[in-house]
């Protein structure tokens, strides 16, 4: 037989595989179709609208108040950013001043969001890639901060403590002394972190020079948040649009110029120890004042457009108003951060092989919920 | 750039433009759907404009009239624009679409087609995202109804 | 006290040669399915409570005395399932696989020298006899992958046989290393020869090396993790045995553990001393090698409980990048330096 007939017959096949909706590894419920010769993977086809819960279209009738609380269930991991955004945008185009005391306490329940997100990240991505104990050593960190939200917001996951003007509450006197002892903690722990995953030879050899972007992909992508800085695109939002108390404190901003997964993994990590910076200028100093600043119990925008951008843990997330003067906005969207970094896994991920998809596809840290609204 | 900078600049290229900054905290303009697409190239690729993020595509139904508004942002000079494009054409409202000049839109327009059914040219995959595809109508436009699952107050 | 001889002469007395010695050697199958299946249910146990540890958390400690009949109520569980067959399957490949995975598992405790008294079958080719019948475990899991129709389960199937295959090597020229000092396959020989010491000290470097060799291809043979990509691939399918449930999955189950105790138990055979106690201070003292042989043994199995705990998981080609291009040369040289250590009489006695 001559080479070509050798060849026609044993010509490999591409095939296709689910991964999905349901995963071990709480991604959340999307599924993707991959198309796959052998081990290599051809095309990536993300499923979503599993838990499109039509967020937009319910913002149409329900007032301001009843919108920050939908928000929460966006991206459940950052809920306080999400309602400080819708918040932002409706102070702003009412032109409401909040008190130095609101913007002080708002950043520094942020940043514990953020730090309480990226634990929750750490675990899952030591579980993606095979080191199934990190998982209960991020809870463990994370669950003393949601120990303080519990204390003062009243709950764990969905904090609903933003409201347009302000906060609902004060905090709890013993707000300042546990997130004190919490950064005490956390100091000793994010070390360990280093020392079990980032430093092993084996964890390194998975994620360098896999799921390369470049810095022009990620701006052409709308990558944002750790994706974008990752690349070198410095896209931190607290830096650029600040907000809250962010023009008052010291931080820098983490940018790596590789744009592998090892450089997302890395400013995560490094964006932890940021967090931790800025809390500690922040607690000590919490201005005293009033916790919300008066505004009318049926809230009417003024006729016009309005947009705020927030920094959640996963990248930028945005909050776009189309209001008429009434009591509910006309038009809103969510601009969410998921949604972007989602539409650059198929360019990452072709040429790889399947477990690198799962490396890549954990540190995009998506959240499903988020781009599904 | 200023806004008055930018209005003057981009003024040079399309005479019918049209230009505000009235009830917005960015200058929006409002282009004519047919030339959406060389707009959209020469603000990307003029080195002074230099538009290279896109940071929000948003369909809107503004009761007559369907709508696509495409916030822009320069990561290069950071300032903002907002372009706006509509059509009266309810049955079958079709846009360019600038998924070459930023892939971001890919997506984006895909989900505006599933809850507008706008359509856009030269899109490579134009189908729903989230709903299924036998789903019937689209439902964030105003005269969309759902007798089970809209509860309106 | 010498138990063993006094039975042997007993059914010799009672019965004509032929039948006493059949009688003999299903006696002792009964003794040993009957401890190692017990004895891996409790390796399941100790793993379940290993990795809690690890984690800060508590593990099964309910039913039972701190949970030391869990794995009883998780075998009686496994019983009464449903017992599901694809209409496709090859049924007979199908129902044959589990049983060559179990079989050769039972068959290497055969060898072990539990104790000078307590070796069921010594054979000259001891650790030849090891080697191979580890190699027919392969087929076991190859028939499964293949035989249950089903794309995922192949692809598992697959990964696994060219895994093992690819660590068999490295095991069996580390044991190699270690055959040059003591010039004998069989097992109760080796042991002899360490009562000069045990392998690894006599053997210095050369030794050494060749012990965390085998200990890593050791893990791969048996699909733990760090080299579980099989199993452990949950986001495509549970390997080779997606389609196998009630008592045939524990079959498997039960022999991948089988497997860790056989690898660990060979490690303290070649390199450890069997039941030889440190420096002999309790060898005058019958049956106490028992105790010698299953502590350093479940330090070993200890060992690579850590590992599974500890380590992310290596891609198939990184896999077997680690073998082909780093484990084999390195081993092949370790093989030579022994080889001169032994020659100019550079090992270490007492």
């Amino acid at each position: 037989m001559d080479t070509t007939t050798i060849k026609n017959n044993f010509r490999s096949e591409e095939y296709q595989i689910n991964m999905g909706p349901q995963h071990p590894a709480t991604h959340g419920v999307l599924r993707l179709l991959l198309t796959i010769d052998g081990e290599i993977i051809k095309k990536v086809e993300p499923d979503l609208g599993y838990i499109h819960r039509s967020i937009e279209k319910m913002c149409e009738r329900d007032s301001y108040q009843q919108i920050v609380h939908l928000t929460d269930r966006m991206d459940y991991l950052s809920s306080h950013i999400n309602n400080e955004a819708v918040c932002l945008t409706v102070e702003n185009a009412l032109q409401v001043e909040v008190p130095e005391r609101v913007k002080v306490i708002r950043t520094i329940i942020a940043e514990l969001t953020r730090i309480a997100s990226h634990t929750l990240w750490w675990g899952v991505m030591g579980m993606d890639v095979g080191a199934l104990t990190t998982y209960f050593y991020g809870f463990r960190d994370r669950e003393m901060i949601n120990d303080i939200f519990e204390e003062t917001c009243g709950a764990r996951l969905t904090m609903n403590y933003n409201i347009p003007g302000g906060l609902m509450f004060d905090i709890h006197p013993n707000f300042v002394k546990r997130t004190k002892e919490f950064i005490a903690h956390f100091k000793t722990k994010l070390p360990e972190y280093d020392l079990l995953l980032t430093g092993n030879v084996i964890f390194q050899k998975r994620m360098k020079g896999i799921g390369i972007l470049s810095k022009e992909d990620a701006i052409s992508f709308g990558a944002s948040g750790p994706v974008g800085r990752a690349s070198g695109y410095s896209c931190d939002v607290r830096k650029h649009h600040s907000y809250s108390a962010y023009d008052k404190v010291n931080f820098k901003e983490i940018l790596k110029t590789e744009g592998d997964t090892f450089a997302r993994y890395q400013v995560r990590i490094l964006e932890m120890w940021e967090s931790l910076s800025i809390i500690e200028q922040l607690i000590d100093n919490i201005p005293e004042g009033d916790f919300f600043a008066k505004t009318n119990t049926v809230i009417k925008l003024p006729e016009g457009e309005f947009y705020e951008k927030v920094e959640t843990a996963r990248g930028e997330l945005g909050v776009y108003i189309i209001s008429t003067g009434t009591k509910n906005p006309y038009r809103m969207k969510f601009r969410s951060p998921g949604f972007s970094n989602l539409s650059l896994l198929n360019h990452i991920a072709v040429g790889g092989k399947i477990g690198d998809l799962v490396a890549t596809m954990a540190t995009l840290d998506l959240v499903i919920p988020d781009i599904d609204r | 750039m200023t806004n008055e900078a930018l209005q003057n600049l981009i003024s040079t290229w399309i005479p019918e433009l049209e230009f505000t900054e009235e009830k917005s905290q960015f200058l929006n303009i409002t282009v004519q759907p047919e030339q959406l697409h060389q707009l959209m190239t020469q603000l990307k690729s003029n080195s002074e404009t230099n538009f290279d993020y896109l940071f929000c595509l948003s369909g809107v139904d503004w009761g007559a009239a369907l709508g696509v508004v495409y916030h822009l942002e320069s990561t290069a000079h950071r300032h903002q624009l907002v372009v706006k494009v509509k059509t009266e054409d309810r049955e079958n409202p079709t846009f360019d679409s600038v998924w070459t000049i930023w892939r971001t839109a890919e997506f984006h327009e895909r989900e505006v087609f599933d809850f507008f059914g706008i359509q856009f040219t030269n899109h490579p995959n134009l189908k729903r995202l989230f709903l299924t595809e036998d789903w019937d109508g689209f439902p964030l436009r105003k005269d969309y109804v759902d007798e089970i699952n809209m509860i309106i107050k | 006290m010498n138990i063993t001889k006094n039975i042997h002469e007993w059914l010799f007395s009672l019965m004509p040669e032929a039948t006493a010695s059949i009688v003999e050697m299903v006696l002792i199958a009964v003794v040993y399915l009957a401890i190692f299946a017990v004895a891996g249910l409790y390796l399941v146990l100790l793993e379940r409570r290993v990795a809690a540890w690890f984690q800060l958390r508590l593990g099964p400690n309910r039913v039972g005395y701190q949970g030391l009949l869990q794995t009883m109520a998780d075998a009686l569980k496994l019983v009464s399932k449903e017992l599901t067959v694809t209409i496709k399957a090859d049924k007979f490949l199908y129902n044959l696989a589990p049983y060559f995975v179990i079989v050769t598992a039972l068959m290497a405790l055969s060898l072990f020298p539990f104790s000078k008294e307590f070796q069921a079958f010594d054979i000259n080719i001891g650790i030849f006899f090891l080697t191979s019948i580890s190699s027919i475990g392969v087929i076991g899991i190859l028939l499964a992958g293949w035989s249950s129709n089903n794309k995922f389960a192949l692809i598992g199937a697959m990964r696994s046989g060219v895994q093992t295959i690819s660590y068999e090597l490295s095991v069996g020229l580390s044991l190699l290393t270690m055959v040059l000092m003591t010039g004998s396959l069989q097992l109760s020989q080796i042991v002899e020869v360490q009562k000069g010491g045990w392998l690894i000290v006599q053997g210095h470097i050369p030794a050494i090396i060749a012990f965390c060799i085998y200990m890593i291809a050791g893990t791969a043979e048996t699909n733990r993790a760090p080299f579980d990509l099989v199993e452990a691939e949950s986001e495509l399918g549970a390997g080779f045995h997606t389609e196998y449930s009630g008592m045939k999955f524990a079959y498997f189950f039960l022999a991948e553990f089988i497997n860790m105790f056989i690898i660990a138990a060979i490690a303290t055979t070649v390199f450890f001393g069997a039941y030889l106690s440190p420096f002999g201070i309790t060898d005058n003292i019958p049956l106490l090698g028992v105790f010698w042989f299953l502590a350093k043994t479940l330090v070993l199995i200890f060992l690579m409980m850590w590992f599974r705990w500890t380590f992310p998981r290596l891609r198939i080609d990184q896999l077997l990048v680690l073998e082909w291009k780093y484990l084999l040369p390195l081993n092949l040289l370790n093989l030579v330096i022994m080889a001169l250590i032994v020659l100019l009489k550079l090992t270490i006695h007492f």
